[in-house]
């Protein structure tokens, strides 16, 4: 029986026997693949033991799609490798920067959305497709500054998937952060999203700057999902249909049963749509 | 301002020194410390033993300078901070903990040998299958990964494995020279202390040296050498992969 791709969960080593063991309807993992660009050894045994039992998503967070040059070639390779050697259901990366001169930051950084960095990131989209064989759904990050943007994000997004044929990952807490740090209107982002190019779709949890002065909030990945970005996971999937949807927890984790919990609550929000729109036989 | 002039400038300010006195705009703050707090993270979690030895406060700042120094080359951090061990011994020159290097380098193996390949282990058996003389003209190669360090002035291996074990007395039970051996027999990174003579032939082997020169270079230079003992040692805790007959 093929297994549809319902509502996911960030993989934690931490929790790795009771993901091994999980078996709810819809439950699929993923995983940076940076963590896994290894020879061998334990951690790559352990992500194929998963990998066995439930599908899997690879989630670049490295290939600096906006950086000046094209796509490291070696670390190309590798990711190649390692999506042949797991066959993952899902691959994504961002659009954003985090290479330069050599150097690599562990962040996501601003691009300002220029047709210079249309051109940059289409042709990097190209490499990565090209090289991965497949479609890759491409997220929007979370915004902390107020940069100077040629085009919207939501039409720069559509421009890519027009030119790369790429997929969209829609990351609604980004939205909901972003919106709050730079003033854009996130149910009018989610209105505006193309359906048909959503491929995945992110929900995690925020929190306020620990620098009270800057009034920002802050992608933590680190507390439950905020009420508001469940209204507009709600509002998105009930205009496009259910998508495979990811709960994202990266520290604080709770027991494991809190985020199977939290990640049924996406589930229901999936089966609820899916059940409306099933045509009556 | 172009795209790489937007991005040379954003790059400077990301890695530049909180000076005190001009605060950043609060939205590069958050990339800044989003930055360097997983650099100074992913060393925390590659050093282990330094972190424990050493402190949060102390481990945090000496982290940082190093990072400012030798940023990541890319995204796949399990491999980052191969030159930390070389910046303790320069940011210790003269200090109180003079071993640290030496059990940062532990670290460093073990990581190394967390992530090699895989490789089936060759056992004491395939030795017993052939004759003496055969066995002497045979190359030994160690496992791909088998790590192992001697380290003549401080009991490094002790150190470090108080510290990742999180030992109540952190103290050596004497202070001479030890040595390391960390692989995978079955999976998880198992480490063994060797001695000197244990870790010349290791060296011996990974040089591709035939079984019988290597063991008689290690005896001529360490008179008490027990090469049985040593080999048996070695091959029981999983430092080869394969042993090659070299034709006559």
């Amino acid at each position: 029986m093929t297994h549809a791709l319902g509502a996911g969960l960030g993989f934690k080593p931490d929790f790795a026997e009771d993901a091994l063991a999980a078996c709810h309807a819809g439950l699929w993992f993923e995983v940076h693949p940076e963590n896994y660009l290894v020879a061998g050894g334990p951690r790559l045994a352990l992500l194929e033991a998963v990998r066995a039992v439930h599908p899997l998503s690879l989630h670049g967070v490295s290939a600096s799609l906006g950086g000046p040059g094209p796509i490291d070639a070696g670390h190309l390779r590798r990711f190649a490798a390692l999506a042949d050697r797991l066959q993952p259901a899902l691959i994504s990366e961002h659009l954003a920067w985090s290479r330069f001169g050599g150097a690599y930051a562990p962040d996501l950084l601003p691009l300002p959305r220029s047709t210079e960095a249309l051109h940059r990131v289409a042709a990097n989209i190209g490499r990565l497709q090209d090289a991965l064989r497949r479609r890759v759904a491409i997220e929007n990050p979370s915004h902390y500054l107020r940069l100077a943007h040629d085009w919207d994000e939501v039409e720069f997004l559509h421009e890519l998937v027009r030119r790369t044929g790429c997929g969209l990952l829609v990351d609604v807490n980004n939205v909901v952060v972003s919106a709050a740090n730079i003033g854009l209107d996130a149910t009018a982002w989610i209105d505006a999203i193309d359906g048909a190019a959503v491929m995945e779709v992110h929900i995690a949890g925020h929190r306020a700057d620990a620098d009270p002065a800057s009034g920002l909030l802050i992608d933590s990945h680190d507390a439950p999902v905020a009420s508001l970005v469940w209204t507009l996971l709600e509002r998105l999937t009930a205009r496009i249909g259910p998508r495979p949807t990811l709960l994202e927890r990266d520290s604080e984790l709770p027991p494991f049963a809190e985020l199977i919990a939290e990640r049924g609550r996406a589930q229901a929000v999936l089966d609820a749509v899916a059940r409306a729109q099933e045509v009556p036989a | 301002m172009t795209l790489d002039e937007f991005q040379e400038s954003f790059w400077r300010d990301l890695w530049a020194p909180a000076d005190g006195t001009a605060r950043p705009p609060a939205g590069l703050a958050v990339y800044r410390n989003t930055a360097l707090k997983g650099c100074v993270d992913a060393l925390r979690s590659l050093y282990p033993a330094v972190h424990r030895l050493t402190g949060d406060a102390w481990m945090e700042a000496a982290a940082l300078d190093f990072v400012r120094a030798d940023p990541p080359a890319g995204g796949e951090l399990q491999h980052y901070g191969e030159r930390f061990p070389a910046f303790l011994d320069r940011a210790l020159a003269g200090g109180d903990l003079p071993w640290l290097s030496a059990v940062a380098r532990l670290d460093r193996l073990w990581s190394e040998s967390h992530v090699a390949a895989d490789a089936p282990v060759l056992g004491l058996r395939a030795l017993m299958r052939i004759d003496a003389d055969r066995l002497a003209a045979a190359q030994l190669a160690p496992h791909p990964a088998a790590r192992w360090q001697w380290c003549a002035e401080w009991p490094a291996f002790s150190l470090w494995q108080a510290a990742r074990g999180g030992a109540a007395d952190p103290n050596p039970p004497h202070w001479n020279g030890q040595g390391a051996l960390l692989c995978r027999p079955e999976g998880a990174v198992l480490a063994l202390e060797i001695g000197a003579s244990d870790a010349a032939l290791l060296d011996a082997c990974a040089a591709g040296q035939p079984l019988g020169a290597a063991l008689d270079g290690v005896h001529a230079r360490f008179p008490c050498f027990d090469p049985g003992a040593s080999l048996g040692r070695l091959l029981q805790h999983g430092a080869f992969a394969t042993l090659t007959e070299t034709s006559p």
